[in-house]
């Protein structure tokens, strides 16, 4: 199952995309509660947006995001059937990505 | 031309140079900029983000925030401006261990309009930086934090 859910909704005066990530986005600074061990860092580093292949934006984050992120946008003019494709890489290497179309 | 095996092996690594090359150029593009999130200060970060550059206190920025966090690890934030031609936006937590929460660049086809959710390891003021046509603008906010998200 992909990690990434996207919404769309078609409003007057914008589109609104809304996207939620499954991730942990540790830190590398929590300690296990049972070992009291160091959990070794684990974040998204880059999130891509792309409506019909044009990138909208380009996020590049820290472990300074919570866990699960959580974005979403306004794209000022989108038509039903365009094409939302949401991906993301991390620290270590892991990457996904995901298309929605908007109804 | 008769080919040596000198010859061959150096067109094989000028190949192999020119492949690596290539390969980094496209990573480099959208490579995360390992430095901005370093653990350090906010006043080095901003230092070492904008050299040299002013940046204007404006209420052109709205920022959605919650006035108490009492979960530090999730605290939902939106940003929406008036400013025009808005193409980068920076989001900072001034006492996180690091400071860069995340750096959105904007396409003109959106709205100047972010909402995410981050961590907050205290109390402390929430920074968001716009640049737009290569003006820097910038607004806080505070948010009391009950309970710090940042482990450790």
């Amino acid at each position: 199952m992909s990690t990434i859910k996207i919404r769309s909704k078609r409003l007057a005066d914008y589109t609104l995309v809304r996207t939620l990530i499954a991730h942990p986005m540790e830190t590398g600074k929590r300690k296990d509660d049972d070992t009291g061990e160091l959990i070794p860092a684990h974040f998204i580093q880059t999130v891509s947006f792309k409506h019909n292949d044009q990138l909208m934006s380009q996020c590049q984050m820290g472990p300074g995001i919570a866990k699960n992120p959580f974005f979403s946008y306004h794209i000022k003019s989108a038509q039903a059937g365009d094409i939302i494709r949401i991906s993301w890489q991390d620290n270590l290497g892991y990457s996904d990505t995901a298309e929605h179309i908007i109804r | 031309m008769p080919t040596t095996r000198r010859d061959f092996i150096g067109k094989m690594l000028t190949l192999a140079g020119y492949t690596m090359a290539l390969a980094f150029s496209k990573t480099g593009l959208a490579s995360w900029a390992a430095a901005d999130f370093s653990r350090q200060t906010f006043a080095s970060t901003l230092k070492q983000l904008f050299p040299g550059q002013a940046l204007k206190e404006t209420n052109k920025i709205h920022l959605k925030l919650p006035r108490i966090a009492e979960n530090g690890s999730v605290v939902p934030i939106t940003i929406t401006s008036s400013i025009e031609n808005v193409d980068t936006v920076y989001i900072f937590s001034e006492k996180n261990p690091v400071p860069l929460i995340a750096k959105f660049s904007l396409n003109p086809e959106l709205d100047a309009f972010i909402g995410a959710r981050f961590k907050m390891q205290e109390t402390c003021d929430v920074i968001v930086v716009i640049r737009a046509d290569n003006q820097y603008y910038q607004t806080r906010q505070k948010v009391k934090v009950t309970l710090g998200g940042c482990g450790g």
